[in-house]
């Protein structure tokens, strides 16, 4: 069974929500990133989402950009990103989705990717550039069943687009809570709980809810409304403020700790 | 045959589409179905063309350059002289038609990124006339090499906001012009310059910029009494070109060359020549050819101008590449100097620096043409914003 599936059928099973992180692969450097998702296992982060740096991240805010410059910097490519991901799986069965943009997976090639990424261990893929309504139009962007697609749904999205995008769906949904790029935010959104209920309303998929979260208190009240809660930015942040110092990975699972024992109070 | 590109997606053949995050969805689609009733309303199209008209200038001159014909001794060129619109390039246009478009859909607020500065300067322009809010991303090498524009920018009370990132000139204003737009969705409107970005934007910005084209058609049937031989144009995104070339599509007697910018050689890192060394990707919202390396990061681009520093091509450009119907070459920093040095001595027309790589291409063919040919090139801006760009190259040449 797919691990990002297994995963959110066992913590529905004890009614609890899932922790996912996000961080962007290979900053500041791809021995220290290997520490950091070993950090946010231990933390008890239930899905990480690794990024696979892109030189043009259009949805990103500046946190993120940073750090993708980073890993670019360091010698972060697609190859060494799912090298990233087989030295994570040769010790841990953690639920992983690699989320990034279209032209890096597309210059790879993208049934080749699917094998690549699939056999190196990742779960699933998230392309921020790449909406659904493209894959039949687009012959060479055929989705193989070796991953689980995740699809983003935004503030944004009209009513009626929500149970193609739903439908689509795979892994779980990725409810963007703000219109805007990712970035840690003093307040939570409005609605979250009203549009999480009606993207249930097309799915079984569970909905995880990100963008802007990053404190505690944040992911416990989105936890109450949703099947996860994603916090990315917040981690990048730790790392970025922590990029030259040798315990990166501490400070990341000290930060992060209080968050997943915030959802996992709920 | 004839030519009905895009489709309903956006798509020209494989190129195209709609490559956009998820929350721009919403935006584009409301954008290209208000677009679909503007074109249908005669009355948006009487506004329009009225503004046109008596704002902007048109008719542009079709204008036949005969010191210069002599000079090369073959084609007879003509100038289609976008040079002389108000704000001195063929963008004003296109920022007109959507600033219309935007006030249609009720937003208050203007967004736009600009490389040359040109587009920044025709947005600032239509934001000015009809009072709204505009804020202009530019990025930081782009401003110091186009400092002018900048001045006319604030000056009709625009905010330019510098971008840093990455390589600091267009592509990166476009990052950060989108990732406003994303923000500010609901009250913005996001007027792209170039016939590139995500559908409709390939599609609008092309219309917009038909009337050139179309002018041209009839100003030489006028003149002439039949059709050009050849229509060169320089391509950054495409707009300028895409303008002149569409209303010809369907005459086969017609060639078209692009011109693209070769900077200092086809090398990575040093020109903007998509079709030289590039590959097919996605980048802001579009399927097309592109610089990238073999990880798929976008390349450095380098051209002397900075309206052509793009390491993408328009779509529609990707399909007619394909089909073979419009040729691409491109012209190095050195080609294009010569093109605007000759122009201003021989014509008394300083042209802009994106032009001049036009201006180059049509000093290799003219010559090897009969003398009752034609060609009309492009003359998509003036050259006031280069000169002091110029100058470093060519007075550094002189002394």
């Amino acid at each position: 069974m797919n691990r990002i599936d297994a995963t959110f059928d066992s913590l529905r099973a004890i009614g609890k929500r899932a922790f996912v992180a996000y961080v962007s692969g290979g900053d500041p450097d791809q021995d220290r990133s290997l520490e950091i998702l070993r950090a946010l296992d231990q933390a008890g982060a239930d899905v990480i989402e690794l990024g696979v740096p892109f030189s043009d991240p259009l949805a990103d805010g500046i946190v993120n950009q940073l750090a993708a410059q980073r890993a670019l910097e360091a010698g972060a490519t697609l190859p060494r990103m799912l090298d990233l991901v087989r030295r994570f799986r040769a010790e841990s069965e953690k639920a992983l989705v690699l989320f990034t943009y279209l032209n890096p997976v597309y210059t790879y090639g993208f049934e080749r990717f699917h094998a690549d990424a699939a056999a190196a261990g990742a779960d699933g893929v998230l392309l921020l550039d790449l909406p659904p309504d493209e894959i039949p139009r687009n012959a060479e962007l055929e989705e193989r069943p070796s991953l689980r697609h995740i699809r983003l749904i935004a503030p944004t999205t009209p009513k009626e687009r929500i149970p193609l995008l739903a439908g689509a769906s795979e892994g779980f949904v990725y409810y963007v809570s703000r219109a805007g790029v990712t970035g840690a935010q003093t307040t939570l959104a409005e609605g979250i709980a009203e549009n999480v209920a009606e993207i249930r309303r097309h799915t079984q998929v569970p909905v995880a809810v990100g963008f802007g979260i990053s404190t505690p208190e944040q992911a416990a009240e989105v936890a109450r409304a949703a099947d996860g809660v994603v916090v990315g930015s917040a981690i990048v942040n730790i790392i970025a403020e922590n990029a030259g110092a040798a315990d990166v990975a501490e400070r990341v699972l000290s930060f992060v700790k209080p968050l997943v024992d915030a959802v996992k109070s709920v | 045959m004839s030519y009905a590109f895009p489709d309903a997606g956006g798509h020209f053949g494989p190129y195209g589409g709609m490559f956009v995050p998820e929350t721009l969805m919403a935006a584009l689609t409301e954008l290209a179905d208000e677009y679909a009733r503007a074109k249908a309303d005669p009355v948006f199209q009487a506004e329009l063309d009225g503004l046109l008209r008596d704002y902007v200038g048109r008719p542009t001159p079709l204008y036949f350059a005969e010191g210069w014909t002599q000079k090369l001794g073959g084609a007879r060129i003509y100038l289609k002289r976008e040079d002389l619109l108000h704000t001195g390039a063929h963008k004003i246009n296109n920022a007109l038609g959507q600033i219309l478009l935007a006030k249609r859909l009720g937003k208050t607020r203007i967004i736009a990124e600009t490389g040359a500065g040109q587009h920044g300067v025709a947005t600032a322009t239509v934001a000015a006339r009809f009072g709204m809010e505009c804020v202009i991303y530019m990025g930081a090498v782009d401003m110091e090499r186009q400092y002018l524009n900048v001045v006319r920018m604030r000056l009709l009370g625009a905010e330019v906001r510098p971008v840093h990132a990455g390589q600091a000139t267009l592509k990166e204003a476009v990052n950060e012009a989108m990732r406003d737009w994303v923000t500010n969705v609901q009250g913005t409107h996001y007027i792209l310059g170039s016939a590139l970005g995500s559908h409709p934007f390939p599609m609008i910005v092309r219309d917009f910029h038909r009337v050139i084209g179309v002018e041209a058609r009839r100003q030489i049937l006028d003149r002439e009494g039949r059709l050009p031989d050849v229509l060169v144009a320089c391509v950054g995104g495409g707009s300028n070109s895409i303008g002149l070339f569409h209303p010809f599509l369907e005459d086969p007697s017609v060639r078209m060359v692009g011109v693209e910018a070769g900077g200092h050689g086809i090398l990575p890192g040093e020109h903007a020549a998509r079709f030289q060394g590039g590959r097919l990707g996605v980048l802001q919202g579009t399927k097309t050819w592109l610089l990238a390396n073999d990880d798929g990061q976008i390349e450095l681009t380098h051209s002397v101008s900075a309206g052509l520093d793009y390491a993408a091509i328009g779509p529609e450009h990707a399909w007619l590449h394909d089909q073979g119907r419009v040729v691409y070459r491109y012209a190095t920093d050195a080609e294009a100097l010569q093109g605007f040095r000759e122009l201003s001595a021989v014509e008394g027309i300083i042209p802009a620096l994106e032009s001049s790589h036009a201006l180059a291409e049509v000093r290799k063919l003219a010559p090897g043409m009969a003398k009752d040919e034609i060609i009309i090139v492009n003359l998509s801006g003036r050259g006031d914003k280069d000169v002091a760009q110029a100058a470093k190259f060519l007075l550094g040449e002189d002394s």
